[in-house]
């Protein structure tokens, strides 16, 4: 298995989607080699995790943001870990007899070819987003472009994390629909930390015991995520409902226009920024809110609505993202539709029995959520490949 | 009449606001004291701005004052800077008090908290400026009579307010749009005031001084003392030169290396040289030239950047909206009667707030990154309003609503 990130140094859902299946695969008997590029406190014993090189984490995170591609141009450091990565992985291909490589995301896809070459094994390529994802609708990085056309050309399979990626992939690079089988993401919630008694978030509490409603955001400050559309939304919002407050927690190439963009539309009281957060601060981001907006141009997957609703918190998603296709109990717009974003906002702040209708439903729809469906669902694709090329 | 120069320095240090998160709003009511590894905490510059800055300044000064009964000098001081070297460094507020005790400096008005609060709300302002009366009373045992407001952002209704405060004189940019075919070097008075009379910074001859001195890349580097007189005594149509800038100006905008030091110790005597030249504060300029027009001013002038307004302030909407919200606070903080409240939103009021959100990144930008302890104006923002959010958690705990 090639993957770019783990938890706890994921910089957004691929790390969590990989090290996930990787652990309800294990539980289904699949014994696995992941390699990442770098050393790792991540510590399992459901799976071997190969270094590419002695470098821990903490060095090398400056170089190794799996989701910059527009820095993928200028940056060496992205290249020649790729390179070292490569070489690695084909050399350890050739050394083990392993049934399946399966690689995780464009950043894995040269070293995941090269070791088809070397071993001839089947290939699976899993993709959790493409470069126009991750662009925010643009065709985004050429050369990233590239790397992904081949990667999806040579793989005797590839797995798509929602059938909007698949419809996607197709589209964008000419590949057979029947070539792509979806797996949808998942949730454990076993692995999801839990809440105490007390929120950091104090002085948003205080907003809150003060008659404010409280409407947050989690994740990457990108153009892919869509929070331009949620600040002018929010504009409206405030317009109607003066006592409300957005939290935008997290970080990115984004940060200073928000903020910037927030002071010019005339809301910059009512907008918290605070940085990007994991642990508690994070947990407790989505369970201080009233409302998770997750209004992303394009999400292939999209966990994060899940998760706020395992902190209570119910969400507004974008239709434009994978877990739409699985998640009923929320209320959902399309990403351009400022005004209907802003309508449903207000609507579900205005009525409590709506909220709390929604979030008893949501509640017991991801209790039933396991990762083992995809597992299942993972292995069986290996086992028409094996027998295919065996 | 003889020719004077009017040298007037400005002294003020702000509360500068720590990297405050919305994590500590509600919790830790101190948005101004940095921890000890913080090189940008106020203390660690108000010690390192004493030492390179006031002490030398001062000494100079002192001795230069003592030395030649013609030279004289204007200061202000804001009350910022008052409270903080009373807490971290009695020693140079000491200092201060030694070299106006000469009996030869005058203390110019200003708002305590080096505010822009004129153009928000004219009773807070009118406060301010009660406050820092007091407080030079008590530590200088001078009442100014002369008024500066911050930044010198100067109008016709400050000419006005001032005028019917009882102000003898203002102190203004000599900026050209203003000025016209004129120049700076005369007395001035402000259109519609009565006995106001309005003293406009040479701001070439001034900024020879403040910004360029050190400059290499500067055509006329280095500047000795001999050919900067040359330059004022060439002057024609003159009679006063209002040299205004920063106290810090010397050793720490102008590092002690450029030889800013020993050019203040040479231009004091080269000027008095000559019989003809002299040295006055500002009061005494009122006092012995003639004014020789009226000056209108309808929109709002400054002594900073290319543009000399308010856009270095409030030329953005993080500026605009961040100054909208302190102010929009006034009766709840004023109502609560809390003064450590009252005091931490004055505090806010600095101007210098504003001047780090600024995003001008161009010629002015260099200036502003040197000033700002915050690596963007977004984190200057964000701490900002933080510290106004953590404003209005006290103002709820004390039961006004938010």
């Amino acid at each position: 298995m090639l993957g770019w990130e783990l938890p706890p140094h994921n910089s957004g859902g691929l790390g969590v989607a990989c090290f996930q299946l990787c652990k309800s695969l294990a539980k289904n008997n699949v014994d696995i080699d992941f390699v990442l590029p770098y050393k790792t406190d991540q510590e399992n014993d459901f799976m071997k995790i190969h270094s590419t090189t002695p470098m821990h984490f903490s060095k090398l995170k400056n170089h190794l943001n799996a989701y910059d591609g527009m820095d993928y141009l200028s940056s060496h450091a992205v290249t020649s870990e790729q390179l070292n990565y490569e070489h690695f992985v084909a050399e350890k291909a050739k050394e083990n007899e392993y049934d399946i490589i399966h690689a995780h995301d464009w950043l894995t896809f040269r070293a995941a070819m090269k070791a088809k070459q070397a071993t001839n094994l089947p290939l699976i390529v899993h993709v959790h987003s493409i470069e126009s994802d991750r662009s925010g609708g643009e065709s985004g990085n050429p050369i990233i472009r590239d790397i992904e056309r081949l990667g999806l050309m040579m793989a005797d399979k590839v797995i798509a994390v929602s059938q909007m990626t698949k419809e996607s992939i197709s589209r964008e690079y000419g590949i057979p629909l029947d070539k792509i089988s979806v797996v949808h993401n998942s949730l454990d919630i076993d692995e999801l930390g839990e809440l105490d008694d007390e929120n950091v978030y104090q002085y948003i509490e205080l907003l809150k015991s003060s008659g404010y409603k409280i409407v947050t955001n989690v994740g990457r400050l990108t153009i892919q995520k869509n929070i331009t559309g949620l600040l002018q939304a929010a504009k409206d919002v405030i317009e109607v409902l003066p006592k409300t407050i957005f939290l935008i927690v997290g970080d990115g190439d984004q940060y200073q226009e928000l903020i910037a963009l927030s002071a010019e539309l005339g809301i910059l009281p009512n907008v918290i920024f605070a940085g990007f957060q994991r642990g508690k601060k994070w947990r407790d981001a989505f369970s201080v809110a009233d409302l998770f907006v997750m209004p992303s141009v394009s999400e292939p997957f999209g966990i994060t609505p899940l998760e706020a609703i395992n902190y209570g918190t119910p969400s507004l998603i974008s239709y434009q993202s994978g877990v739409s296709e699985i998640y009923k109990n929320c209320l959902k717009v399309d990403f351009w539709d400022k005004n209907e974003m802003a309508n449903k906002i207000i609507g579900f702040l205005r009525n409590d029995s709506l909220a709390k209708t929604m979030t008893e439903m949501a509640t017991d729809e991801i209790m039933s959520m396991n990762w083992d469906k995809s597992a299942k669902a993972t292995i069986s694709e290996y086992d028409k490949h094996k027998k295919v090329l065996a | 009449m003889k020719k004077s120069i009017i040298l007037y320095l400005h002294a003020h240090q702000p509360y500068r606001v720590k990297n405050y998160s919305i994590f500590e709003v509600g919790k830790n009511h101190d948005y101004f004291s940095c921890d000890d590894s913080d090189s940008n905490g106020n203390q660690k510059i108000i010690d390192k701005v004493s030492e390179k800055s006031y002490l030398p300044t001062n000494k100079k000064l002192i001795h230069l004052l003592n030395s030649y009964p013609d030279f004289k000098v204007s200061l202000s001081i804001t009350g910022t800077l008052i409270t903080e070297l009373e807490e971290w460094a009695p020693d140079v507020l000491q200092s201060f008090v030694d070299l106006v005790n000469t009996g030869k400096v005058e203390i110019v008005a200003e708002t305590y908290h080096h505010s822009l609060a004129f153009f928000y709300s004219l009773q807070e302002f009118e406060i301010q400026v009660r406050m820092h009366r007091e407080k030079i009373e008590s530590v200088f045992g001078q009442t100014p009579k002369v008024f500066r407001n911050t930044e010198l952002a100067y109008n016709n209704d400050l000419a006005i307010w001032a005028d019917k405060a009882g102000y003898k004189g203002l102190l203004a940019e000599g900026w050209d749009k203003v000025l016209g075919w004129r120049n700076s070097n005369h007395l001035y008075k402000p259109i519609n005031t009565q006995n106001v009379k309005l003293l406009m910074k040479n701001y070439k001859l001034s900024d020879d001084i403040a910004f360029r001195f050190g400059n290499r890349n500067w055509s006329e580097w280095p500047l000795t003392a001999d050919k900067y007189i040359n330059w004022i005594n060439d002057s024609q149509d003159s009679e006063i030169f209002n040299l205004f800038m920063d106290y810090e100006t010397f050793g720490e905008h102008q590092w002690e290396d450029t030889g800013i030091f020993d050019f203040l110790e040479n231009m004091v005597p080269i000027w008095l040289k000559d019989s003809n030249n002299t040295f006055m504060t500002v009061s005494e300029a009122i006092d012995n030239y003639e004014v020789v027009d009226a000056i209108d001013v309808p929109e709002t002038i400054t002594w900073a950047d290319t543009e000399r307004d308010l856009s270095a302030w409030l030329g953005n909407a993080m500026q605009q909206q961040a100054i909208k919200a302190i102010y929009s606070l006034s009766s709840k903080i004023l109502g609560t009667d809390d003064w450590s409240l009252i005091e931490d939103w004055r505090r806010l009021q600095t101007s210098d707030h504003f001047y780090y959100m600024c995003t001008k990144y161009f010629n002015d930008g260099d200036i502003h990154a040197y000033f700002s302890p915050y690596k963007t104006p977004y984190d200057a923002t964000i701490n900002f309003m933080n510290a106004w959010h953590d404003l209005r958690f006290r103002l709820n705990e004390k039961g006004v609503e938010i």
